[in-house]
């Protein structure tokens, strides 16, 4: 977010808290409604396809792979419990109906939110990391602050570091569209029209592993991405997805 | 605050549980899901020609053995006596919406003109065996019975059966004139094992692995799949509710 579209509060006539709670506009409005349907469709992909990986719970390499070939990952039986997957108890087709038809809702989205990402230049200005933030020693800075729990305060609180940025890039530009991609190469109708789908991947069993592996890192995302919400005050931090309105924290003296 | 937080949590994840399975009971939002069947049949035939190919492996790719699901055997004592003849007397009917219905000896079918393909099989449960498949174009068949302008889709029914049900499955005319939809007598350079179908089986190579009808008896041309069995187009869309266009 840049200089301008930091609204400050207008001044309370007789508040005695001062300099507290500056409340700057935050997240635009195609970011906020991109990011609750995404949330909402990236949580019945995981959970349709958690009961769609139940059927055959066992990952290859290359273009074929069944009971009979060697995975490289495998389980017994059907390994992910019921609070975990659409529909709670074992079925199949009902999953594949979900998973299939929200899929649509995920292409459509990110389609549309990376492209008004580059018109409003959500994406350059805010997600692109500057060549600064990428050296080493800035990243190791962020790191470190991160394990710290320290987070930005005042008006840095308003920018996303580069953890962040570089995390929301890979999601948005890597993982979201490797979903996409290898799930449409396990489609044997789009194999035949667009052969080079499995070239890509090097085969059927290849692309639903990368599929897989793709699910499993957004896992990881979204796990983290919660805590830092919930260790940032996940008041602020939800509300000003909602209302796109955040408070900022105030400046912290050693900053 | 925690009060409130811990609703929240709780009220979420309650939503998404006991939510995702009410809705999933609803008639109404299980049509919505539904819908996207047909919106991924007509993408796919969009943005596919109508002879788009499935990729053709060679002998190196081929599975070291390939899986056989569904019925590896089926019962009854008509099939048993037809494995006994070595299927010497199984014909394959052809007949609906045709001008000559055909009764076909399998001893025919294995004479006339084949077309040799090393294909994936890809399995709705996610695996996949690549195996060569010997038989003769549907095309050709259905060409030979003269389809009627009115026939629409193209029903396998087969000798196999899940309970007291007949299993049967069925294509459109774009899969059934498909260059790679054959009716398969041979798997593997032999003729098709039993697990596999034997002695007759569909490869429509475009979609999953349910469609590929296996102990086939007979072939049947229709305008409609409503009044076929549980009106769905296939054992597994009636009982189960997987999807007719299985393409993805």
């Amino acid at each position: 977010m840049n200089e301008a579209d930091v609204n400050p509060e207008p001044p309370q006539a007789a508040a005695p808290p001062p300099a507290t709670h500056r409340i700057a506009y935050r997240h635009r409005l195609p970011t906020r409604l991109w990011h609750w349907i995404n949330a909402l469709t990236v949580f019945v992909m995981l959970m349709s396809g958690l009961m769609i990986f139940n059927a055959h719970p066992h990952l290859y390499w290359g273009n074929f792979g069944a009971n009979f070939d060697q995975p490289w990952l495998s389980f017994r039986g059907r390994p992910i419990p019921g609070w975990a997957t659409i529909p709670s108890t074992y079925n199949l087709a009902a999953a594949r109906r979900w998973h299939l038809a929200f899929a649509w809702l995920l292409v459509v989205g990110l389609l549309l939110f990376i492209v008004v990402s580059f018109i409003n230049r959500h994406a350059q200005r805010e997600l692109a990391p500057s060549s600064d933030e990428v050296k080493p020693r800035h990243i190791w800075h962020d790191i470190r602050e991160h394990a710290r729990l320290r987070f930005p305060s005042g008006d840095a609180a308003l920018r996303y570091n580069v953890l962040q940025k570089l995390s929301y890039v890979a999601v948005i530009f890597v993982l979201l569209p490797l979903m996409v991609l290898t799930g449409l190469a396990m489609s044997p109708a789009m194999d035949a029209a667009w052969p080079w789908l499995i070239d890509l991947f090097q085969g059927r069993q290849s692309a639903r592993s990368i599929h897989f592996i793709c699910a499993m890192a957004l896992l990881a995302f979204i796990i983290v991405h919660l805590l830092m919400v919930m260790l940032a005050g996940p008041i602020n931090e939800i509300g000003s997805m909602i209302t796109g309105r955040f408070r900022v924290p105030p400046e912290r003296p050693d900053q | 605050m925690i009060g409130r937080r811990r609703f929240i949590a709780a009220g979420t994840s309650g939503l998404l549980l006991g939510g995702c399975d009410r809705l999933n009971n609803s008639p109404g939002f299980r049509a919505v899901l539904r819908s996207a069947e047909k919106l991924n049949m007509a993408s796919q035939r969009l943005i596919s020609s109508r002879d788009a190919l499935a990729r053709e492996y060679g002998e190196a790719d081929m599975s070291p053995f390939f899986r056989s699901n569904g019925t590896r055997m089926p019962a009854g004592e008509d099939y048993a006596r037809h494995l006994a003849e070595q299927f010497a007397n199984w014909r394959l009917t052809v007949d609906g919406l045709v001008a000559r219905p055909l009764a076909i000896p399998i001893r025919t079918l294995r004479s006339l003109p084949h077309r040799t393909q090393i294909t994936r099989h890809d399995c709705v449960e996610g695996w996949s065996a690549i195996g060569k498949w010997h038989g003769v174009q549907l095309s050709r068949i259905l060409d030979h019975a003269g389809l009627s302008t009115r026939a629409k889709y193209i029903v396998f029914h087969c000798a196999d059966r899940f309970g007291d049900k007949p299993f049967y499955e069925s294509i459109d005319l774009v899969d059934a004139f498909h260059p790679q939809t054959i009716l398969a007598w041979g798997m593997n350079g032999h003729l098709l094992p039993v697990p596999n179908g034997a002695p007759l089986r569909l490869r429509v190579e475009r979609q999953l692995g349910y469609k590929h009808a296996k102990y086939i008896q007979r072939i049947e041309a229709v305008d409609s799949l409503e009044r076929v069995h549980g009106g769905k187009g296939g054992y597994w869309e009636d009982n189960v509710d997987y999807e007719w266009y299985a393409g993805i």
